[in-house]
């Protein structure tokens, strides 16, 4: 009895501001850990808008120009921002969803881990694959394509393409939050496919039907794409103001659905 | 350091009363829709105890422990971890879970999971004891997608206790293992109660709870429909099976005081009794010839399915 009386007297409960920033950096080191170490994940959100680029803008249409900008810069934004959104919502959606359906997330929910130190090993691991994709492009662009690119224009499309990272991580968790365990890969697919053919990441924003141009105004990726463009002098010269109001309302809007998740999830009976 | 028992009024009252509860369910109601995982349940794990929750599949064991880890919140009535919310970072901070997992990270070695969890903690034990405790010293290298199945459950063990909480819950924690995991899972939890740990298990193995449990509840549809020590709970469905061959006729055996229950067997008469040495005693003495006596245990085993049939008996869906 007084062994046990001891050990709840001398409970040590509070946590300095230094081992809380120490947990959220160990989380996130071990979530890029696991992800690298899953080579399919590594290779597939990679690997995809790679191939893209050099088919589309290397072997294809490397002399051609869009707009008075060459195609292989152009098609860096437009790729970038694909690359940008396929590594965020896989990044965070599909392992979510199975952390969430599996068990795994009540296992750590029911440790002392700060909730958002979840979240934020996600979000940085979308942003560094992000970072991979783009820095990658620019590789090929820069070495096979004949893309000029002023160091300030460089660090701005990087920087603008990192940060639309966090509205398509948003993205994901409503999804992983939704979707079942096993589900979740075909239902991101079911999202981000026809989300960036409308936007015009595929296939150049003039060149798409009118219905799908009126489409595209609404559409989160096609705000993400006319930033990116913006920074190399391409797209449509739009307010930049209102990009990123439309990206970060949609950011808002992905959060709140991922909350209401999230306190769904604690009313739900697992195995 | 500044947050001692100043910051912390409950393990103060604690202190200050032996036998006090670390984790209670009161009068607590819980439905996933139509069905009724829990009804009007009460329930009380003590200080330094091991508390097992026995009952067979889908009677509610589960939904008892996610209440308790904050997990999910109750209908109605109470849960109480050390006289507070269970979600409070402080009781976070004192307790650690082994849950039923479908998929853990595979990717990650042993070790890493145990780093990672045990940053979580304000005090965390040595990465060397914890390897120790749970058996672990040979696989933590490996990542956890190579493990058997007995180390993988070792591994959510470790886990459960490497912040040292001062409670450890434990959710059907030897479910699938061979035999030898089993008892190298059940020396682990018993080097935890040896350090004073109050543990709260749930097993549908009577074995399990018989093994380690101070105090067992038995679960049923949701509800606690008996609690005690082992041995008590044996001895409520009759704790001893008496055999032997006499000349009393049964009217007379069910009149000695301690019997239960007595019926004829072939030749033989089978007498149930909550103590085996007074009933023999008082046979002896009123039938010199009596013969083939044989005295049994009613087993753990026996008083569980007594117990779960005759609560359903009583409440028929």
């Amino acid at each position: 009895m007084s062994t046990a009386a001891a050990i709840l007297s001398n409970a040590q409960i509070e946590r300095s501001a230094s081992h809380t920033v120490a947990i959220y950096l160990k989380e996130a080191k071990y979530e890029l850990l696991k992800s690298l170490r899953l080579r399919v994940y590594t290779l597939s959100v990679i690997s995809f808008p790679l191939m893209f680029y050099v088919l589309f803008g290397l072997v294809l249409n490397s002399n051609g120009s869009i707009g008075g900008t060459s195609v292989p810069t152009y098609l860096i934004a437009t790729y970038g921002t694909f690359g940008v959104m396929g590594a965020s919502l896989f990044g965070t959606a599909s392992g979510l969803a199975a952390d969430r359906g599996l068990g795994w997330l009540q296992v750590k929910r029911a440790s002392p881990m700060p909730p958002f130190a979840y979240f934020f090993a996600k979000a940085i691991l979308s942003m560094i694959f992000s970072a991979a994709v783009v820095v990658l492009l620019l590789v090929l662009g820069i070495s096979f394509g004949g893309v000029r690119l002023s160091i300030p224009e460089t660090a701005k499309l990087i920087g603008a393409l990192l940060a639309g990272s966090l509205p398509f991580s948003a993205m994901g968790l409503a999804i992983g939050y939704f979707a079942g365990p096993n589900s979740a890969p075909a239902v991101i697919n079911l999202f981000y496919l026809p989300l960036s053919f409308c936007s015009g990441l595929w296939v150049p924003y003039m060149f798409l039907p009118k219905l799908v141009r009126q489409i595209a105004l609404g559409l989160p990726p096609y705000h993400l794409a006319q930033l990116a463009l913006g920074t190399v002098g391409a797209g449509r010269h739009e307010s930049l103001l209102t990009h990123w109001e439309v990206l970060f309302a949609f950011t808002l809007i992905c959060l709140g659905i991922a909350r209401m998740g999230f306190q769904r999830d604690q009313g739900k009976l697992y195995g | 350091m500044a947050h001692t028992a100043a910051s912390w009024p409950e393990a103060q009252i604690l202190h200050q009363v032996p036998g006090a509860a670390v984790a209670s369910l009161e009068t607590v109601n819980k439905n996933y829709g139509d069905i009724r995982a829990l009804q009007n349940f009460t329930f009380t794990a003590g200080i330094g105890q091991v508390v097992a929750l026995l009952g067979p599949n889908g009677a509610g064991k589960t939904t008892a422990v996610k209440l308790l880890l904050g997990l999910i919140q109750p209908d109605s009535g109470k849960a109480r971890v050390f006289g507070a919310d269970p979600t409070s970072p402080q009781n976070r901070m004192r307790v650690g879970a082994m849950l039923q997992v479908g998929r853990v990270p595979e990717t990650l070695r042993v070790r890493e999971h145990i780093e990672l969890f045990s940053s979580y903690y304000s005090k965390p034990l040595p990465m060397s004891e914890i390897l120790a405790v749970a058996g672990l010293e040979k696989v933590a290298s490996r990542k956890f997608g190579d493990l058997s199945g007995g180390q993988r459950q070792r591994t959510l063990f470790a886990l459960a206790i490497c912040g040292n909480p001062d409670l450890l819950f434990l959710d059907e924690p030897t479910v699938g293992l061979d035999v030898e995991a089993r008892r190298a899972l059940w020396d682990g939890i018993r080097q935890l109660v040896d350090r004073g740990k109050s543990v709260l298990l749930t097993t549908h193995y009577l074995q399990e709870a018989d093994a380690l449990a101070d105090r067992i509840a038995v679960i049923n549809r949701g509800s606690v429909i008996a609690e005690g020590t082992p041995a008590e709970i044996k001895s409520q469905t009759g704790g001893k099976r008496i055999r032997c061959e006499t000349r009393i006729d049964l009217n007379t055996l069910l009149e000695i005081p301690g019997v239960i229950d007595a019926k004829r067997d072939r030749e033989a008469v089978e007498i149930q009794a909550r103590e085996a040495e007074p009933v023999v005693r008082t046979l002896l003495a009123r039938d010199p010839s009596l013969s083939g006596l044989e005295i049994t245990n009613a087993g753990l085993e026996e008083a569980f399915l007594t117990l779960v049939q005759e609560n359903n008996e009583d409440q028929p869906e």
